[in-house]
């Protein structure tokens, strides 16, 4: 007898995965938003700047760029592989993709490092004197690349403290099989800095 | 149907993700191709084109828009719209100028 009692009373707990999603896609819409004012403010400017935007391009490493590219594609794999396997029942191997994951990331996060401090040698940072020295057009291309790689970046690190939460949760048996909408909405924060990135490498290293 | 088969529906395979994801790094080495040769303002273009096309990839079957029930996918085309209709306002003020 106290053991419906007991099942009766976690039935009725309120649970809504779907509106947990859903206002996951909420925010993820307000972010799209942050960075789309920042697209549209490079669409005009490179509108207004071509040719000098395409020699500015030609400073870029496309082979990290591409590089990178992969690696945050796989990283996308391996995220949504974690939920797959959780929804499996097998707890092991989703925190394996979970730490491939964070791996991946900080993979990217490396590589990232190495190509800013090439450019930092080479005196290219904002408000740097070889910077100020060239036209507006390249002041303009690496203000934004600066900008706008930089703030995708600071997603990348808070998608690794994210899913290193999710790991705690997964270990803890927070999220489970049955339970696993908080690994799936850090799912689509992944996902969407992805998006991101599929956007902006094609519009910084791919226009020379 | 009890809470928990709503809450735990689209359970797929691991197959379709590794298919998506190889697309994906095709679609990748494509535009890294295409941006070699030069095709005048249609590099843009196309680049932007395959951008596109990866981005409903991991929209639809990543972030699982496909098997979502069809509100988030009015959602996100909402917000997709008045992004665009930022961008066509803007250009057909700054194409004119």
């Amino acid at each position: 007898m106290s053991t419906n009692t007991l099942v009766h009373v976690e039935v009725n707990i309120h649970r809504d995965d779907i509106g947990a999603r859903l206002g996951m896609w909420l925010f993820l819409f307000t972010e799209l938003i942050l960075f789309g004012g920042m697209f549209i403010i490079y669409s005009v400017y490179r509108f207004t700047h071509q040719e000098e935007f395409h020699l500015a391009a030609q400073e870029l490493n496309t082979i990290i760029g591409t590089f990178n590219t992969i690696i945050l594609l796989t990283s996308s794999l391996t995220m949504v592989v974690s939920i797959v396997a959780i929804q499996k029942q097998k707890r092991n191997l989703s925190l394996l993709f979970q730490m491939l994951t964070i791996f991946l990331a900080l993979f990217f996060m490396v590589n990232k490092y190495f190509e800013w401090t090439a450019k930092f040698h080479h005196g290219i940072y904002p408000g740097s004197d070889t910077l100020l020295n060239e036209n507006s057009g390249h002041i303009l291309f690496f203000g934004l690349y600066y900008m706008m790689t930089g703030l995708h970046g600071l997603h990348v690190i808070i998608g690794v403290v994210m899913i290193s939460f999710m790991m705690r949760f997964t270990f803890k048996g927070i999220v489970t099989y049955d339970n696993y909408v908080k690994l799936e909405n850090t799912g689509l924060y992944w996902h969407l800095v992805d998006i991101i990135w599929i956007f902006l490498f094609p519009l910084f290293y791919l226009i020379t | 149907m009890d809470k928990q088969d709503i809450n735990t529906e689209h359970s797929h395979g691991y197959g379709i993700y590794v298919l998506v994801w190889l697309g994906l790094l095709a679609l990748t080495g494509l535009t890294v191709a295409v941006a070699g040769i030069n095709i005048g303002g249609f590099t843009i273009v196309t680049a932007l084109l395959i951008a596109s096309v990866k981005a409903y990839l991991v929209l639809a079957i990543f972030m699982h828009l496909r098997s979502e029930s069809k509100i988030f996918t009015v959602f996100a085309l909402v917000a997709a719209f008045f992004l665009i209709i930022s961008f066509i306002l803007l250009f057909s003020d700054y194409s004119f100028q």
